[in-house]
């Protein structure tokens, strides 16, 4: 690593700053902001929209900050007449061609390019404009590209090729044709897009969005023969307050609880529950696995619909190693139809469920094969992100601030510590040992090692030993799917050697953080903010007097009241599914 | 990417396509690698193999076809959008099959001055021809380029890489129609 320190001034301050820091980054650390809509914190500068331009001293020519390292004695100025005079026209000629929308487009108040021209004080258009005519694509289901309103930036192409190795995207053409979209003739449907909305979650502007479900759920909320019912998703609750303000990491439960019930909701559901569930489910067909038959080791998880897509598409090698267990979002739907309907006598025919997740690939693993109706109906109706929830409140009039917290419905709501850490990388995993701790040695983990440090954090791969009783678990967790390979290389040469797995259990979450950084969250997500989201999860499990999944009583009561035991033959048939090979580019 | 109306001509004339060049399409995946493993074997290792593999198609059977951009893919171990970022980016590259004849009508100021709009328009409406298109008996390939050096001659209308100076409609559509009987 080089550690040389580099020394210069950025608008007469002295800056020091590790070679080869971009001057970006270096204005930042003295409290300056340089304007850019290409350059993200989770990727490498492309100086695409050449907004961050700065002058260096003895240069007759102006620099992009995002591209260039910081020299020794370098006297930059990052903003003066002429800068943000320039910077104004480069703002108008990306407005040239981009339409003018605003209102009814899915980023209006929160997209960066209107953001720029609202603090540019671009008041008329000097420019004549011209917007190619492209038609939208909604052919995912979960995420709209509108390529129109592209410009151009390179984020989601980035995103989607080099940090979740999909290459969904590329950017095809040139000059103004230049145009992000799947390549060849074909709709995003048809690529090997895994529906993640890493590109969404990463778009300045309105190029990219979710696919907005919120009117459905109106109506089916308006339809007295329906009764509603929805589940909220672990990660939602730390993220939904930055729409309202409040700091990232902020644990609304139970205000969101309490706004559901006013939304009309009859019965309020947590997927921490079914994240329990799911758990119990998945860490017995792993203790089965590692006592009885270790040979079909590693298991791998399965609650990420982009990452079983992903593994279906790239890898489909690895299929019998999936765990079969549901993702706790179709879980909890195929309780919901059946165990509370019959419990509460409703007909299941009416029961709509809604599902609110930080995630768009959730709108697409609704119908993504036959056991998601296990229950005979549609598991789960719709899913909502993070982002559509919070204008539903919005919608609603609910003084979201003030509104005092409730507690979820019973059976299907109370959950362990084990079931909120599903919404971060690492979570999964540690709540699967934490139970499969105590399947194999009869104890739970002791006060401090239930928290289990080594497979928390961003690290794009963390690996680890465990202890449990006489046994060595090897684990291995990844992010953000380009990372995924490191794993499964590893697993492919060792079993090509005929050597031992290195890995009993492997956890993988395509978006980077985990569900924390999913692509349905709030926008503008950096490491800084993930880091605040998962301080948030780990602070409802210790405030959890459960940490365990099985120690869950209403997991209990759901296995002597319907359920059998784990993985018993009703739990097959509405808590599992299977997986199939679907190779990219059928055209 | 070409936009809908120009897809369901490309369907037009895959439906009427007879020659040499449509069984390039139809050829068995298994045929196309055995046919792209000259050029991948040429290439290998060699940096900026895939531009190199992509020219030689190109050169050889006039166009790069999708089947064929899969299993180069494939071979050389490069994502497929990858690939179409490299085929779309320089216009030698061709995704679909080419006429047999290429028109090129320079479009460039001396030439745009001097009349090339009406040459393009006769083109058009006269002969049915679109700029950026194949003809439906797959005989001509209309092109827009905005220079061929040729200002002296304007309007100058390139076909089949020989230079008409001094053109008009008159004589383009004569030219045309000797090639076509």
């Amino acid at each position: 690593m080089n550690t040389e320190i580099i020394k210069a001034t950025i608008n007469g301050t002295p800056v020091e700053v590790p070679a080869g820091t971009k001057i970006l980054e270096a204005a930042r650390k003295v409290h300056i902001k340089i304007p850019t809509l290409c350059k993200h914190q989770d990727l490498l500068p492309s100086g695409g929209c050449g907004l961050c331009i700065v002058r260096v001293k003895g240069s007759p020519k102006m620099f992009r900050a995002c591209t260039t390292p910081l020299e020794n004695g370098m006297d930059i100025t990052t903003h003066d007449a002429e800068i943000v005079e320039t910077r104004k026209t480069v703002l108008e000629l990306i407005l040239s061609n981009h339409p003018d929308e605003c209102l009814t487009c899915g980023r209006n108040t929160n997209c960066e390019l209107q953001r720029l021209s609202a603090e540019f004080g671009i008041r008329d258009d000097k420019i004549k404009r011209y917007v190619p005519d492209l038609p939208k694509d909604a052919s995912t289901g979960s995420i709209i590209i509108d390529a129109r309103k592209c410009i151009k930036c390179g984020r989601c192409v980035q995103v989607c090729q080099e940090i979740q190795n999909v290459w969904a995207l590329s950017f095809l053409h040139r000059g103004i044709n230049t145009k992000m979209a799947p390549c060849g003739d074909i709709s995003l449907a048809e690529s090997p897009c895994i529906r993640c909305g890493q590109c969404a979650a990463h778009c300045p502007t309105g190029a990219i969005v979710e696919k907005d479900d919120v009117p459905a759920v109106w109506d089916a909320l308006h339809n007295p023969e329906k009764f509603c019912t929805v589940q909220i998703a672990p990660a939602v609750r730390v993220s939904l307050g930055e729409e309202f303000g409040l700091p990232p990491g902020t644990d609304l439960t139970k205000k969101i609880y309490a706004a559901l019930r006013r939304l009309g909701f009859k019965a309020i559901f947590d997927s921490n529950f079914s994240a329990d569930l799911t758990i119990m489910e998945e860490a017995s067909e792993f203790v089965d696995r590692f006592t009885k038959n270790p040979s079909s080791l590693p298991l791998v998880t399965s609650c990420c619909p982009s990452w079983t897509d992903f593994m279906e598409k790239m890898h489909p090698d690895f299929i019998d190693h999936f765990s079969s267990a549901k993702s706790p979002q179709q879980m909890m739907g195929a309780m919901v139809k059946t165990y509370f309907a019959q419990k509460n006598n409703i007909d299941p025919a009416k029961i709509f469920q809604l599902s609110i997740m930080p995630c768009t690939a959730k709108k697409f693993e609704l119908e993504r094969c036959k056991e998601m109706k296990s229950s005979g109906y549609p598991d789960v109706d719709c899913s909502i992100t993070t982002r559509e929830f919070a204008r539903m409140i919005k919608q609603s009039g609910i003084d979201f601030d003030s509104i005092p917290e409730e507690k979820a419905d019973s059976i299907l709501g109370e959950h362990s510590g084990a079931g909120v850490i599903f919404g971060t990388t690492g979570g999964v995993m540690e709540a699967a040992l934490r139970t499969a701790y105590n399947v194999i040695t009869g104890k739970n983990l002791e006060k401090e090692a239930i928290d289990i440090q080594s497979v928390r954090g961003l690290d794009g791969v963390k690996e680890a030993t465990i202890g449990v009783g006489n046994f060595n678990v090897r684990v291995a967790v990844a992010h953000g799917l380009a990372n995924v390979e490191y794993i499964l290389d590893k697993v492919r040469e060792a079993k090509q050697q005929g050597k031992e797995s290195p890995y009993h259990f492997i956890e993988v979450m395509a978006c980077p953080g985990g569900c924390i950084g999913g692509g349905g969250q709030p926008y503008g997500v950096t490491d800084n903010l993930r880091q605040k989201r998962m301080a948030g999860i780990y602070q409802c499990d210790r405030n959890c007097p459960v940490r365990c999944s099985h120690d869950n009583p209403e997991i209990k009561k759901i296995y002597a009241d319907f359920l059998g035991s784990p993985r018993s033959e009703k739990a097959h048939e509405l808590l599992h599914t299977h997986y199939q090979s679907r190779p990219i580019y059928q055209r | 990417m070409v936009g809908e109306g120009s897809d369901s001509v490309f369907g037009k004339i895959l439906t009427i396509m007879t020659s040499e060049t449509l069984d390039q399409g139809q050829m068995s995946c298994e045929e196309i690698r055995k046919n792209i493993q000259k050029y991948v074997d040429k290439w290998r290792n060699v940096e900026g193999s895939l531009i190199m593999v992509l020219h030689d198609i190109q050169e050889d059977i006039g166009y790069v076809p999708r089947e064929w951009a899969m299993e180069i893919g494939k071979a050389l171990d490069i994502k497929l959008a990858r690939i179409y970022e490299v085929l779309t980016f320089y216009h030698y590259f061709k995704l679909k099959p080419q006429g047999k004849h290429s028109i090129h009508v320079c479009t460039g100021t001396a030439c745009h001055i001097k009349g090339a709009p009406a040459i393009l328009e006769i083109l058009k409406t006269q002969l049915g021809f679109n700029v950026g298109e194949t003809t439906a008996d797959r005989l001509f390939n209309l092109d827009v380029v905005r220079c061929v050096g040729a200002c002296g001659l304007a309007p100058a209308v390139v076909i089949d890489g020989e230079v008409n100076g001094k053109s008009t409609p008159e004589k383009i559509i004569e030219k045309v129609k000797s090639l076509q009987s």
